[in-house]
């Protein structure tokens, strides 16, 4: 990325093509847990979104006067304030949804991705664009998690937001739960298939080999 | 003791930290492309998790807690908000103290760790440890076990998903499905396997 991309341009980068969960590993941690429904896979990203989004705004703001050798200290203490308000006002307002979160909120503090942004970029960039950047891989981040939130509920409850989309068994209706979509593997097969999926329609982000074949011709020589 | 045992097992097979809580996956990926380097993260998570779990519940029992104040004078001040900047505070300053440990007297062990140290001072499976901790009201001994097992762990996850990559270094994988595609699958099937250990201890 040229330092002329415009606003717009790094605004949507990291949608797709530079996404931070599936090309940069970013962020992962917290991307499967909390996907089990579509509501709580929304919260989060709107959590995540905000605080880096914050962060990558004040940490953009003083990066002249932030000393080199203690700067991650000083990063992570704007990053874990910022997230004990977010957590706070999550608490105070979405209650529910913030006890299904658990302790999750308070793990954005060690987000990679967060860290990453303001180590990688708010460092060295005015406040709008560390922002705009910012705000563009947390609406990266939240893509990925609201397709995987919302395949699970889907499949594992029949539901969209609450709302039934397949009548269950239980109901007296025809879908019978897939009872593994609510478990922890099943995040794990969605996000490879993701992934796989996205590198199949790029395939330059594909990763090459580590080794080469000795078998093959084409290494032969 | 076969209650701190069992806890033991829990904190170790039944809810493994990358398997089932997802904490710490950032690591997990990327540092098990080798079993070597796998290792090292492994053990370092042992060392760190024992040192950090009790040690941030003994601050949290002397300063944070709601009526941790009381004797002088303050029973109303609830500081637990504050827990998230006092855990990273702590976890930051045990791993540089352990870094400069491992470098004054035992250089060589140092040396194999390289950038895995510095790097879980931001490790989501060691705060997270911390925090469940907190969530789960456990006494000093049961934090203990409970770092050491959840070190422990993720320690054999980590070891295993990096000899179970080094198997497949050389295998005809479809193109998008190299590395972090085949990655997530194995940790998934792991996953899957890790599950029947929640029959092992009665909760």
């Amino acid at each position: 990325m040229s330092a002329r991309t415009g606003l717009w341009g790094i605004l949507t980068e990291p949608l797709i093509r530079q996404n931070p969960v599936t090309l940069q590993i970013l962020g992962i941690c917290s991307a499967l847990a909390v996907t089990t429904s579509v509501a709580t896979a929304l919260t989060m990203s709107g959590a995540l979104t905000a605080v880096v989004v914050l962060s990558a705004g004040v940490i953009s703001l003083i990066r002249r006067h932030i000393p080199d050798s203690i700067r991650l200290i000083v990063q992570i203490v704007i990053v874990a304030s910022l997230v004990i308000v977010i957590d706070q006002l999550l608490q105070a307002y979405l209650f529910e949804i913030s006890q299904r979160l658990s302790v999750f909120v308070s793990l954005i503090t060690t987000n990679c991705l967060v860290l990453g942004r303001t180590e990688s970029y708010s460092r060295h960039n005015p406040p709008l664009r560390a922002m705009v950047d910012a705000l563009g891989n947390g609406l990266g981040y939240s893509l990925v998690l609201t397709v995987i939130g919302a395949i699970r509920e889907l499949f594992g409850a029949g539901s969209l937001l609450g709302w039934q989309v397949f009548a269950t068994v239980d109901q007296g209706g025809w879908y019978t739960p897939l009872n593994l979509m609510l478990l922890a593997p099943s995040a794990f097969f969605l996000l490879g298939g993701l992934v796989w999926a996205i590198r199949s329609i790029l395939p330059d982000q594909a990763e090459a080999l580590d080794y080469l074949r000795p078998d093959d011709p084409e290494n032969a020589a | 003791m076969t209650e701190l045992w069992s806890l033991f097992l829990r904190a170790a097979f039944v809810e493994n930290m990358p398997l089932t809580f997802f904490l710490g996956l950032c690591t997990f990926i990327a540092l098990s492309r080798k079993t070597a380097s796998a290792l090292g993260l492994g053990i370092a998570m042992i060392a760190v998790m024992g040192v950090t779990v009790p040690l941030n519940h003994l601050i949290y029992t002397a300063l944070l807690t709601p009526g941790a104040w009381a004797w002088a004078g303050l029973p109303e001040t609830d500081l637990s908000y504050l827990k998230l900047i006092a855990f990273i505070g702590v976890i930051a300053a045990t791993v540089q103290l352990l870094e400069m440990v491992l470098d004054r007297f035992f250089p060589a062990i140092y040396a194999s760790f390289g950038v895995f140290l510095p790097l879980l001072t931001v490790q989501c499976a060691i705060l997270g440890g911390s925090l469940f901790m907190v969530e789960r009201n456990y006494s000093l001994a049961q934090s203990t076990v409970f770092g050491l097992g959840a070190g422990f762990g993720f320690a054999v996850a980590v070891v295993m998903l990096g000899a179970i990559r080094a198997r497949l270094a050389y295998a005809d994988l479809p193109q998008g499905l190299r590395g972090l595609g085949i990655t997530f699958i194995l940790a998934g099937m792991m996953s899957l396997g890790f599950s029947a250990f929640a029959q092992m201890v009665a909760s």
